[in-house]
């Protein structure tokens, strides 16, 4: 009895096969991941120092550091989620809590959904067409502005998620003791949201910081001597610069490109990083 | 557990004559489906009154009338009158916050807020108030007098700043029935309050319940046709959106004047 036969033989057989197809894919999808960091590092790390996050590129950038690029990066993420922040996680609420199942809100999130599809050079040229062209040529303001457009359909996905994850139950609950909705949201939805929300928000951070299409015509510029004054310059950005030094110029040493690649990608990885630990301390604090 | 309660169908030292919640000609449609049919009902005050009928006859839709709560559930349209107090709560200056304030509701599942004991009791309580208009004082006294009234003070009172969604079943609907006291409501319904508990829970619920009679008029829908006969005054029996037979738990489960009754409390369907 027991045995086995013939019939779980091949059974176990097929189990084998697709066990071991299933990991070689799961094998080959981090393998370029891996590839690239250990390429990155070993063609990068001897720019690696304090003088390359910190000063000035020198000589056409065949010395020198980065420092213009990263700060610019900065100035232009911060600002475009300044301006898309706000924007998106109201428009979020109201979708979310406040809209009846209309044709309104039907629209307006089919519209969410496509936006967020939209290849980034496009919203590029319609910010060289819109921003652009009012503020009288590229600018820090008309890059945060395109990249605010960029990042705002999904900050409205992100939050919209985030929302629809508080249970109804907790509405209803607040709804029938005779709050209004609004001090609902105030007091149950939003706390209940609030890491889910930022997650989505900080993941923005890192797409925004990596994306150079969106930038090069709105208000990224080679090089430039000072740092932006205003959000009216215009400024070097991270992304531009890795483009530049890595497609412009044949005398600019291997090791800046990789150092700025180095950079860039190590600023992304610490936001998702900073977003991941925050998803986790905040979860772990709620309890249902 | 405190039984020493005297059964409600033998004494009804809260039965008046006056009417909590009255419909006339009510009916209901959830778009083109029909839910209520021609409802007319008079509920008493201060007495505990059972819903009871097969599954989709329309007892929760009928319950959740009573605070208007349908209306967030699809396109609802209702027509004939819904008095609660003697008041038709379709009037135009009836405000929705200001009734459910007076009308509470207790759900199948325990929803406790996800927030401190404390914090749930006395929700409704700052949700209706003014800046400034409880001090703290207020606010401790309204949560031992509400607590204490569904038995759950003793059991709760050292972690009263614990969150609410820890606690077990049991507490957690004890909690949700605690939380609508401090707003002093009129009318307390219940949507199959029990049917997530076991039966030490039900029987909890069922004797804060009996505690609680006198002072608001609940309204309870049950599946479970012993517990209506245990712990209600008077009776609604319904059946596909019409109300058959309203009368006496005792009298209604004894003699049913319809047939329609009379077979479904012996368990013939349902």
């Amino acid at each position: 009895m027991f045995q086995e036969t013939p019939l779980i033989q091949k059974k176990n057989r097929q189990q084998t096969i697709a066990r071991t197809i299933f990991m070689i894919m799961a094998v080959l999808a981090i393998i370029p991941l891996i590839t690239i960091f250990i390429y990155l590092f070993y063609k990068g790390s001897p720019a690696l120092s304090w003088e390359f996050v910190s000063e000035f590129p020198r000589r056409r950038m065949t010395e020198g550091g980065i420092f213009p690029a990263i700060l610019g990066t900065f100035y232009m993420v911060a600002l475009s989620l300044i301006i898309a922040t706000p924007i998106g996680v109201l428009a979020a609420v109201y979708l979310n809590e406040y809209a009846g199942n209309n044709w309104f809100t039907r629209i307006v999130n089919l519209a969410v959904v496509n936006l967020a599809g939209v290849p980034s050079i496009v919203h590029a040229l319609f910010g060289l067409g819109t921003f652009v062209m009012f503020m009288n040529g590229p600018c820090l303001l008309a890059a945060s502005l395109t990249l605010a457009i960029m990042t705002l359909p999904v900050i409205i996905a992100s939050t919209k998620q985030a929302l629809e994850a508080v249970p109804m139950s907790f509405r209803e609950a607040s709804w029938n003791l005779g709050a209004s909705k609004w001090q609902t949201i105030r007091t149950l939805v939003l706390p209940n949201s609030f890491s889910g929300i930022l997650t989505g928000i900080i993941l923005q951070v890192s797409r925004a910081a990596g994306e150079t299409a969106p930038i090069m015509f709105t208000g990224a510029l080679y090089f430039r001597k000072q740092l932006p004054d205003s959000i009216f310059d215009q400024s070097m950005a991270l992304s531009m610069h890795l483009y530049t030094v890595a497609t412009q110029g044949s005398q600019i040493p291997e090791k800046i490109q990789f150092g700025t690649a180095i950079v860039l990608l190590g600023l992304v990885l610490i936001i998702n990083a900073a977003s991941i630990s925050l998803r986790v301390y905040f979860r772990s604090r709620k309890k249902w | 557990m405190d039984n020493s309660s005297p059964t409600p169908t033998q004494d009804s030292p809260a039965q008046s004559d006056s009417i909590a919640l009255e419909t006339r000609d009510l009916s209901l449609w959830y778009g083109d489906f029909q839910a209520l049919f021609n409802v007319t009902v008079e509920i008493k005050h201060g007495i505990i009154t059972g819903l009871i009928g097969p599954s989709g006859c329309g007892k929760t839709t009928l319950l959740r009338c009573f605070n208007r709560v349908n209306e967030r559930y699809g396109y609802v349209t209702t027509t004939g009158e819904m008095r609660v107090l003697d008041k038709n709560i379709y009037d135009e200056d009836v405000n929705i916050l200001e009734l459910r304030k007076s009308v509470g509701m207790v759900f199948q599942r325990p929803n406790p807020l996800p927030i401190s004991i404390y914090d749930n009791v006395i929700f409704g309580m700052r949700v209706h108030a003014d800046k400034g208009q409880y001090k703290k004082a207020d606010y401790d006294e309204a949560v031992e007098v509400a607590l204490k009234e569904v038995f759950l003070w003793d059991d709760v009172k050292d972690m009263l700043k614990k969150k609410a969604t820890g606690l077990q079943l049991e507490q957690q609907q004890k909690l949700c029935i605690a939380r609508l006291l401090p707003l002093k409501p009129k009318v307390i319904l219940m949507d199959e309050p029990c049917s997530a508990l076991d039966a030490e829970g039900t029987e909890a619920i069922e004797d804060l319940m009996s505690n609680l009679r006198g002072k608001y008029t609940m309204v309870i829908v049950t599946h479970n046709m012993a517990q209506a006969r245990r712990a209600s005054d008077e009776c609604l029996f319904m059946l596909m959106g019409k109300l058959i037979e309203h009368g006496d738990t005792s009298q209604l489960f004894l003699n049913p004047k319809e047939k329609d009754t009379e077979n479904y409390v012996e368990g013939r369907y349902g």
